[in-house]
C-alpha cells in the first residue's frame, strides 16, 4: 500500500529506475558496505493511520495535567499568559510555517519583513539599537551574550547574580569552559543582589548578568547594577521579562550593553518547555559581534524596498570557524508569534498587562498573608508578577497536597536554593482572577502550616 | 508593502486586557518605572490579520510548491501534527509540572528517545539540544567530558573536519574550545584517506563527518576512516543533517560513529517556520551516556516516567527544561505514521534524487560522476564560462518557473554549486517539471542569457542590493527618521552560500 506521505507508483518507480540505468532501488545504495547495512526492518511499532495516531496522542495528552485542568500559579521562567487567537491564525499560514530560512529573498519577503518588524519591536521594548532574529530560548541567548562579551572585552570572567534564573546560570556554566570563560556568582541579600559584592566581583570581568525582575520576582536596583558593571568596564547584561517592559524601564535606558530574555510569555504557549524564542538585543557597537540571523532593509534595482539576511560575514556558513556563533536554525516562527502578540497588545495593551499582573499579584500577596496566614520571604522588596512565600513546611509537600485539591500553588525554591525548602514561588499572570486567588489562599490555608 | 509600524495610528488597539475593580493599585518605584512607552504598532485586530496575511502571500513554503533546498530536507509537514502539538495536554503543559502530572509528556519523550536510538543504532539519547548546531556543540562537550574523565583532555585538542562540512561544524569546534584540523576530499568525493592518515594521532579528539556528505555521496572509505579514528583512540561524530538518505538502511552506530545529532526539522518533519524551530537530539554510545545533559528522561522501575537530575558526570544543561517539546510531539507523530516503513521514505528520497540527477546532468557539470544518495551537487561552471550566467542566475530563473531554488555556492569545494535535494515527498510529475525547467534554463543561458541575469520576473521584489544592506546596516524601523533608500548602480548580490 502506498504510504500517505509518499507519491511514487510502481510504474513511476520502473520508469525512474530505467532513466537512472539501474534495475532495483537497492542498487542505488551500492556504495554502502555490506557490513554497515542494517539488513533487517527497523524494530519500531507498525505504522499508524492518522486516526490511530490521533487516538494514541490524545491518550498521552490526557495523562498530563495542564493549565486548563488545574488552577496554576506555576511560573519560574515559563508563564501562563494569554495567547490571542490571531497568533495561531498567523503561525498556521503554510507560507510561514513550512518555509526554510530565507536564503532567497525574492521568495521570502514575507518572513524577512516580519523579522525586520520583530527586530524593531524588540529594540523598542528593550531600548536597544540592534536585535537578532531570535535565539533558542532565554538560557542560550545568555550564553551567546557571554561569547560577545568575551570577544568585546578580551576578559575571561562572567559574573552572574545568584538571583538569576538557575537554568540560565546552568547553561552559561555549561558553555563557559568551551569559551575559555570562568563564571562567578554573586549572592543576594534579602531577595536582591548584594551591590557591594557585585562591585567587587565585576572588577576585571567581561560581563555582569542580572535578571530583572529576578528569579524571586523581586525588582533589582537595576540601574545601580548596570552602573556597577559599567564602572568596572564589564558589559552590563540584563535578562528581562518582555511583559514587564510596559511598566518597568528598558535596559537600554539605564546603561546596559545587552538586553535579552525568554520570549515565551509574549506570544508562545508553555508547551512543556518549548519551542519558544529567546531574544537578544544590543547597543550599536556590538552589531558585528551579534550571533545568528539579522535582517536588513535595502532596495532592488528598480528602487523597490525589500529585506535580506545581512551582515552574513559574521555567520558560520561564510566565516566558518571564525563565526560569531554556530547558530543557523533559530526560532523564527515563535518570534513571529511574539511579533503578532506585541502588535496585538500595542503600547497600551503592554502596559495594561503589566499593571494587571502588578495588581493581581499584590492582591495575592495580601490574601496569602491575611487569608492563609503565610509570610512573605522578602517583605521589603517590590515585586512584579511573582513572589516568594514561606509555607511553614517543605514546599514540595505543600505542592503535592494543594495539587490534590486541584491547585498548583507554585514552584519549590528549595529545588535551587539552600535554606529555602519551605518557600513557594507564586506566579500571578493576567489570566488569573481575584476569585482564583482566593481559592489559592483557601487551599494554602488548609495545606500549609 | 508598508511596515506594520507605518500602518499604526495612535489610539488604536487590537487587545483588551482584563482589569479588576478593588485591587491594589499597580505600584512601581519611580526610578524603575518606564518613562516612555515602546513604540509598538497601534492597529485594530483586522488590520493585524490582513497585514500578516499579505506578508504570508509574499513568502514561499513547501505548502506553496517544490522546495529542493539541498541539505535542508524540505519535505511535507503533515497537518495532523499541528493539531496534535496543539492539544491542551501538550500545548498548555507547564515544564515545571510535577512528574506525576506530566506522565504523558514524559512517556512521549522516552518513546522518542527509544526510537532515535534504534534509528541511529546507538544506546542513549538526549532530546535537549534545540537545533542541529546545538547538537554538534553538545556532542563536542561530551567529547571533552569523555577525555577529561580519561585524563587525556590536555593532550587531545584537535577535531578533524573535511572541507565539504557544513559551516556549523567548524564554528562548533571553535565554540567548544577545540582546534581544527582540515582534511581534503579525494577525486571520487570521499574523504581523502591519505591526507587523513597523516593528520590523526594521539592529539586528535574527534572526527566530525556528514555521511552521506554534503556532496550527496556515501563515503566509500567509511570502514577505513573508522579504523583510523578508533585506532588512534579518537571519537567519531556524525552530523545527522543527511539522515534522510539512510533511515532503516544503514545506521550511524553501525558505521562506527559514537555521537550523532538528528535534525528533527529535516528528517522528521518538524516544519521549519521560516528559520526555526528545530530540534537537535543527540544519540551516543553507552560509554558517553554518563555525560549527557540533565535532566535525563527515564522509565522508572514502576513503569512510570520521570526526570533524573542526579547525573554527577553530566556536562550540565545546554537549554531550558527537556528541550523543544512541541517539536518532539510532531516528530514522534511523524515517525509513528511510518514505523519500520521509514525505509521506504529514505528509498524514495534517494530514488527521486537519482532520477533528477540522471535527467539533468548532461546539461550541467557533475563534479563527481556517481550515483547519489538523497541529494546531489551540480556545477553551473560551464554555463558561466560559455555564457556568463552563474549558479545564482540559474537559481533566480528557477523562481520564474515556480520553484524554490536549490542551495547554491555550497559545498565550497564545488565552483558554481547547485545542491539539489528533492526529498521523498514529490510526485514524478513535479520532478519532471523541475527537470524540464533546469534543462530549459540551460538552453536559455545559451540563447538569451539576459532571461537568467534579469530573473526573477514577477516576484514581489527583484534582486536586492545585499552589499548596501551590509555596508550601511538598517536593521530596524526608524520611525520619523526612517530613511528612504534609492537604487544605486552596482552589482547586487554577493556569491555566498545560500542554503543549508
Amino acid at each position: 500500500m502506498t504510504h500517505p506521505f509518499l507519491a511514487l507508483t510502481d510504474r513511476d518507480r520502473e520508469e525512474m529506475l530505467r532513466t537512472i540505468g539501474v534495475t532495483t532501488v537497492d542498487e542505488l545504495f551500492r556504495d554502502i558496505p555490506a557490513a554497515m547495512r542494517l539488513g533487517r526492518p527497523l524494530d519500531l511499532e507498525p505504522a499508524l493511520s492518522e486516526q490511530e495516531l490521533s487516538a494514541h496522542l490524545a491518550e498521552l495528552a490526557a495523562r498530563n495535567v495542564d493549565t486548563t485542568r488545574e488552577l496554576s500559579f506555576l511560573g519560574a521562567g515559563i508563564y501562563d499568559h494569554y495567547v490571542p487567537a490571531v497568533v495561531d491564525t498567523v503561525l498556521q499560514r503554510g507560507e510561514f510555517l513550512t518555509a526554510y530560512t530565507p536564503y532567497q529573498p525574492e521568495m521570502s519577503q514575507g518572513v524577512l519583513q516580519s523579522i525586520f518588524e520583530y527586530q524593531t519591536a524588540i529594540c523598542e521594548l528593550t531600548g536597544m539599537d540592534v536585535s537578532n532574529a531570535s535565539g533558542y530560548d532565554g538560557t542560550t541567548v545568555s550564553a551567546d551574550a557571554c561569547y560577545i562579551a568575551k570577544h568585546a572585552t578580551g576578559k575571561r570572567t562572567i559574573v552572574v547574580t545568584e538571583a538569576t534564573n538557575p537554568q540560565v546560570r546552568q547553561v552559561v556554566k555549561t558553555y563557559a569552559p568551551g569559551f575559555g570563560l570562568e563564571v562567578v556568582e554573586v549572592p543576594h541579600h534579602a531577595g536582591t543582589t548584594d551591590l557591594d559584592e557585585l562591585r567587587r566581583a565585576a572588577e576585571g570581568a567581561a560581563a555582569v548578568i542580572f535578571q530583572q525582575p529576578n528569579f524571586f520576582g523581586c525588582l533589582e536596583p537595576a540601574p545601580e547594577l548596570a552602573a556597577a558593571a559599567n564602572e568596572a568596564e564589564a558589559l552590563a547584561i540584563a535578562h528581562v521579562d518582555p511583559l514587564s517592559l510596559g511598566v518597568l524601564e528598558a535596559p537600554g535606558h539605564y546603561g546596559c550593553a545587552i538586553a535579552l530574555g525568554e520570549g515565551q510569555g509574549a506570544g508562545n504557549v508553555p508547551s512543556y518547555g518549548g519551542p519558544h524564542y529567546g531574544f537578544l538585543a544590543a547597543r550599536q557597537e556590538f552589531i558585528r559581534r551579534m550571533p545568528g540571523r539579522i535582517v536588513g532593509e535595502t532596495v532592488d534595482a528598480a528602487g523597490e524596498r525589500g529585506y535580506v539576511l545581512t551582515l552574513q560575514t559574521r555567520e558560520q556558513h561564510i566565516r566558518r570557524e571564525k563565526a560569531t556563533s554556530n547558530i543557523t536554525t533559530n526560532q523564527t516562527l515563535l518570534a513571529l508569534g511574539g511579533l503578532v502578540y506585541l502588535t496585538w497588545l500595542g503600547p497600551q495593551g503592554l502596559r495594561d498587562v503589566g499593571e494587571t499582573c502588578l495588581s493581581l499579584s499584590a492582591y495575592a500577596k495580601r490574601q496569602l498573608q491575611e487569608r492563609a496566614g503565610l509570610e512573605l520571604v522578602f517583605p521589603e522588596r517590590t515585586t512584579f508578577k511573582e513572589f516568594a512565600m514561606r509555607v511553614g513546611r517543605n514546599a514540595r509537600d505543600v505542592i503535592r497536597a494543594a495539587r490534590a485539591r486541584g491547585v498548583h500553588p507554585g514552584y519549590a525554591l528549595g529545588r535551587d536554593y539552600e535554606g529555602l525548602d519551605d518557600v513557594l514561588l507564586v506566579a500571578v499572570t493576567e489570566k488569573r482572577t481575584p476569585a482564583e486567588i482566593d481559592r489559592l489562599a483557601d487551599v494554602l490555608a488548609e495545606v500549609a502550616q | 508593502m508598508k511596515l506594520i509600524y507605518e500602518k499604526s495610528q495612535p489610539g488604536r488597539r487590537a487587545s483588551a486586557i482584563p482589569r479588576h475593580e478593588g485591587l491594589p493599585a499597580p505600584d512601581v518605584p519611580e526610578q524603575l518605572r518606564r518613562a516612555r512607552p515602546p513604540r509598538l504598532p497601534e492597529v485594530p485586530e483586522f488590520e493585524l490579520v490582513r497585514h500578516f496575511t499579505e506578508l504570508s502571500t509574499r513568502n514561499f513554503g513547501i505548502d506553496t510548491g517544490f522546495y529542493p533546498l539541498g541539505s535542508c530536507t524540505m519535505k511535507y509537514n503533515p497537518r495532523v501534527n499541528e493539531r496534535l502539538a496543539g492539544l491542551p495536554g501538550f500545548a498548555q503543559l507547564h515544564p515545571l509540572q510535577e512528574d506525576e502530572g506530566a506522565q504523558g509528556a514524559l512517556e512521549l519523550e522516552w518513546r522518542l528517545q527509544e526510537i532515535l536510538a534504534e534509528v541511529t543504532g546507538l544506546d542513549a539519547v538526549s532530546l535537549q539540544p534545540a537545533a542541529g548546531s546545538q547538537g554538534e556543540l553538545t556532542g563536542l562537550m561530551l567529547v571533552r567530558a569523555h577525555f577529561e574523565h580519561a585524563g587525556e583532555s590536555a593532550q587531545r585538542r584537535k577535531v578533524v573536519i573535511p572541507d565539504t562540512a557544513h559551516g556549523t561544524n567548524p564554528a562548533s569546534v571553535t565554540m567548544s574550545g577545540y582546534e581544527l584540523t582540515h582534511v581534503k576530499t579525494d577525486p571520487r568525493g570521499n574523504v581523502d584517506v591519505d591526507d587523513l592518515r597523516g593528520k590523526v594521532d594521539e592529539h586528535t579528539a574527534a572526527l566530525m563527518l556528514t555521511n552521506p556528505s554534503t556532496l550527496g555521496l556515501f563515503d566509500e572509505n567509511i570502514e577505513e576512516i573508522e579504523r583510523i579514528f578508533h585506532g588512534a583512540g579518537a571519537l567519531m561524530y556524525y552530523d545527522g543533517a543527511n539522515l534522510n538518505a539512510v533511515c532503516g538502511i544503514s545506521r550511524p552506530g553501525d558505521m562506527g560513529f559514537d555521537i550523532v545529532h538528528i535534525n528533527l526539522h529535516k528528517t522528521f518533519s518538524q516544519p521549519h517556520g521560516g528559520g526555526g524551530p528545530g530540534g537537535g537530539p543527540i544519540a551516543v554510545r553507552k560509554l558517553l551516556e554518563p555525560f549527557l545533559p540533565v535532566p535525563a528522561v527515564i522509565c522508572r522501575g514502576d513503569g512510570g516516567f520521570g526526570l533524573d537530575f542526579d547525573r554527577p558526570r553530566s556536562i550540565g544543561k545546554v537549554r531550558g527544561f527537556t528541550g523543544p517539546f512541541g517539536v518532539f510531539v510532531r516528530s514522534y507523530a511523524y515517525i509513528r505514521m511510518y514505523g519500520p516503513r521509514l525505509r521506504e521514505m529514505s528509498e524514495a528520497a534517494v530514488l527521486n534524487a537519482n532520477y533528477v540527477l540522471a535527467r539533468v546532468k548532461d546539461a550541467y557539470d557533475l563534479p563527481f560522476d556517481r550515483l547519489c544518495m538523497h541529494e546531489f551537487v551540480l556545477s553551473a561552471r560551464r554555463l558561466k564560462r560559455s555564457h556568463g550566467t552563474s549558479a545564482l542566475d540559474v537559481a533566480k530563473r528557477l523562481m520564474d518557473y515556480g520553484f524554490h531554488p536549490p542551495t547554491i555556492y555550497f559545498p565550497l569545494i564545488v565552483a558554481e554549486a547547485l545542491m539539489i535535494e528533492p526529498t521523498e515527498t514529490e510526485t514524478k510529475e513535479t520532478l519532471d517539471a523541475f527537470c524540464e525547467a533546469l534543462l530549459a534554463i540551460a538552453r536559455e543561458a545559451a540563447e538569451s542569457p539576459e532571461l537568467l541575469k534579469e530573473a526573477p520576473h514577477g516576484r514581489p521584489v527583484g534582486r536586492l542590493d545585499e552589499v548596501r544592506a551590509a555596508r550601511q546596516p538598517l536593521v530596524k524601523y526608524g520611525f520619523e527618521e526612517h530613511p528612504e533608500l534609492e537604487a544605486e548602480r552596482r552589482p547586487l548580490a554577493a556569491e555566498a552560500p545560500k542554503g543549508v
